[in-house]
């Protein structure tokens, strides 16, 4: 029997820092009355700050690993926490205005915002399956409450219901996976997993692909791609936009992050095999996207399927399999967060008690009423579409370079029709906003706090900002594969 | 030998209980062969040498999970003719596609990479060895950190539960002792001063 060996704690101190300060906000929010939640909102908020000053206090030049390799810090894991948290106090300060007109200003909210940030920072850091999968159930199991959250909205009951079955399924498909891998390999260990699994990828190819197939398909549920995409729009349409906001930015990096440790980390030498999936699943994901969203009145679902194409274009530069490629991906995904930010966060603006903006029409002559939040969604909608000088114009081509350099063309061809495709309907929210009459009835004074008007101001420009200085936050990503 | 004689008859029974369990018509039934197919499968367990496991699968599950269960589903009239609707119009759809997946499970299943060559039998640890105690010296050490976040994960499913259902009642009417105790005479009574009504 061997001593006890006390692992390696340091590299997890953003976790525990973050778990200690959550139920810190847990239990503090018990004893506040209502008219002081804002302090609840103050608390979290610290937390994530303190969390960030964690990550880069620990920020190794190496990467680090500890409780027996299955945790690893590495520059990869650094840049992606600090995009999560950032991300997350953006959602926290915009969703404020919004949980209060519509009676769910409560501090369940942001404790499991937390948790589910803390499960995001797990999935960056997980090098074993088990820790994957813990990390993934804590992320999912607090979004469909969060889903949930608003009790006397039907429809939100509704897309939580879907998004947990559908949930649970991809989660039992993703563990059945894993299990044939355990099978095979014998290890659930990501490191061990590379080497084990390069000594059989010649004997027993088959067993493999199985085992491959179902890690991605669960991965694919997940990240929202073509075919495994229904629950997206559903989800995005029926959660309080507060919400909405919430799963279309920081779970994206997560679910990007569980795809490079799972398929690069430890699956990469059947990178011919997953890369042949992931062509699939990328140019569906694009074609379904970019044309179902055409036919859409209801701007979170537009945006939904908005999503499903972008997923289609990170799948793209995950697939080219060269560490461009992957930083490629990278840029893409923590840009896109930022972006989709804007465009929520505005959309969140427009809410008052109610009165429920979601739709494409409720934006309409939005540049005469208020034309600095109409140039942020404008801007917002050019990057999502990929017109320079916004960085998704940037974001769009390092993706496209990396898949031309593999001597794909053809798949980059086509992801540019597609984008042309995508234009129309990023376009028509500008011509709503600027073009159309304002509709007398839905008049919105929109009065943001200041701090929401100087964030989400910051973070519409830094779309512009990253998009003419790229190598700001590309030096990161290709430093992360390096 | 009679340890292969001990594992067919509890594999053979875990087969059928778990059968039972989605084919019976009475819940109460089939959450009872539930609790059977958890106590055979324990038992197959023993015999793998993971005693702890076995006895907290029987503890837990057996103990603690199902007669919960039971509760719930004796407590809950669930209409079963509702939940067969469609069965039969669904039925060849889903035959084909358990079919399909049988027989490709059965060629990886079946291929190499899991034969009796390729698996070898582990060796048996000695009658001394305790399986408690290695789990106890890896649970708090390199998996500590996995161990902590199962415990969030169910800290965040009491927060779910509770923040999705409890709800204040307004309207009930109830009494409180230490306020009606501690009323005064201004709390209750305004004296108003008027004037007197002349003729």
């Amino acid at each position: 029997m061997s001593d006890f060996i006390q692992p390696n704690l340091l590299p997890a101190l953003p976790e525990m820092v973050m778990l200690a300060m959550t139920c810190l906000v847990l239990v503090v929010d018990l004893f506040l009355p209502q008219e002081k939640r804002g302090f609840t909102l103050l608390l979290s908020v610290l937390t994530l700050l303190l969390t960030l000053a964690a990550v880069m206090f620990v920020a190794p030049v190496d990467s680090v690993s500890s409780f027996g390799d299955s945790f690893v810090l590495d520059q990869l894991a650094v840049t992606l926490k600090i995009a999560v948290c950032i991300i997350t106090i953006l959602v926290f300060i915009y969703s404020r205005d919004y949980l209060i007109d519509h009676d769910i200003y409560k501090g369940e909210y942001y404790v499991l915002g937390l948790f589910a940030t803390l499960g995001m920072l797990i999935m960056i850091s997980a090098h074993s399956f088990l820790m994957i999968y813990l990390g993934l159930e804590l992320l999912s199991l607090s979004l469909y409450a969060m889903i949930a959250f608003n009790r006397k909205s039907l429809m939100a009951s509704e897309s939580a219901m879907k998004y947990f079955v559908l949930g649970a399924m991809a989660s039992g498909l993703l563990l059945y996976g894993i299990s044939i891998f355990y099978g095979i390999t014998g290890t659930i260990n990501i490191n061990e997993l590379s080497t084990l699994v390069s000594a059989q990828a010649d004997k027993n190819p088959v067993a493999l692909a199985f085992a491959l197939t179902f890690i991605v398909v669960g991965l694919s549920f997940k990240l929202g791609a073509v075919p495994f995409h229904m629950w997206l729009p559903d989800v995005y349409q029926g959660s309080p936009t507060s919400v909405t906001l919430f799963i279309g930015t920081a779970p994206k990096i997560a679910g990007f992050a569980m795809a490079i440790r799972l398929l690069v980390d430890g699956l990469s030498d059947l990178q011919v095999d997953w890369s042949q999936m992931f062509i699939v699943l990328a140019v569906a994901s694009m074609a379904i996207g970019n044309i179902i969203a055409i036919a859409q009145t209801n701007f979170k679902r537009m945006l939904a399927y908005s999503t499903i194409s972008h997923v289609g274009f990170i799948l793209l530069g995950i697939l080219a399999g060269t560490a461009n490629g992957y930083a490629s991906a990278m840029f893409y995904t923590i840009t896109y967060a930022i972006t989709s930010s804007v465009s929520f966060g505005v959309l969140l603006l427009l809410n008052r008690r109610g009165f429920e903006a979601e739709n494409i029409n409720d934006l309409s002559g939005l540049n005469h009423t208020h034309p600095w939040y109409a140039a942020l969604v404008a801007i917002a909608m050019f990057s999502m579409a990929g017109v320079p000088p916004t960085v998704g114009f940037y974001a769009k081509l390092s993706v496209l370079q990396a898949v031309v350099q593999v001597d794909l063309v053809w798949l980059a061809v086509a992801a540019v029709l597609f984008s042309v495709i995508g234009l129309f309907y990023y376009l028509r929210v500008v011509k709503v906003m600027y073009f159309d009459e304002v509709v007398e009835d839905q008049v919105t004074s929109i009065k943001p706090a200041l701090d929401v008007k100087i964030l989400l101001s910051v973070n519409g420009l830094s779309l512009i900002g990253l998009g003419i200085f790229p190598s700001l936050l590309m030096a990161y990503c290709i430093r992360a594969f390096a | 030998m009679i340890e292969t004689i001990v594992f067919y008859i509890f594999a053979f029974s875990t087969v059928v209980t778990a059968t039972a369990v989605v084919t019976v018509r009475n819940p109460v039934h089939a959450a009872l062969f539930l609790v059977l197919t958890f106590f055979t499968s324990a038992v197959i367990w023993m015999t793998l040498e993971a005693e702890f496991l076995a006895i907290s699968l029987v503890l837990v599950y057996v103990g603690a999970v199902m007669v919960l269960f039971l509760f719930v589903v004796m407590m809950l009239d669930i209409n079963i003719a509702r939940l067969r609707e469609g069965f039969v119009k669904y039925l060849p759809l889903g035959i084909a596609f358990a079919f399909i997946m049988l027989l490709l499970m059965l060629n990886v299943v079946t291929s190499d990479i899991f034969s009796n060559e390729a698996m070898l039998e582990p060796a048996a640890k000695a009658a001394d060895y305790s399986n408690t105690k290695a789990l106890g010296s890896v649970l708090y050490t390199e998996y500590v950190f996995a161990f902590e976040i199962a415990a969030v994960i169910l800290l965040v499913a009491i927060v779910a539960a509770i923040s999705l259902t409890m709800r204040k009642r307004t309207h009930t009417k109830f009494q409180n002792p230490s306020e009606q105790i501690r009323v005064r005479k201004a709390d209750r009574l305004r004296i108003v001063k008027m004037p007197a009504e002349g003729e």
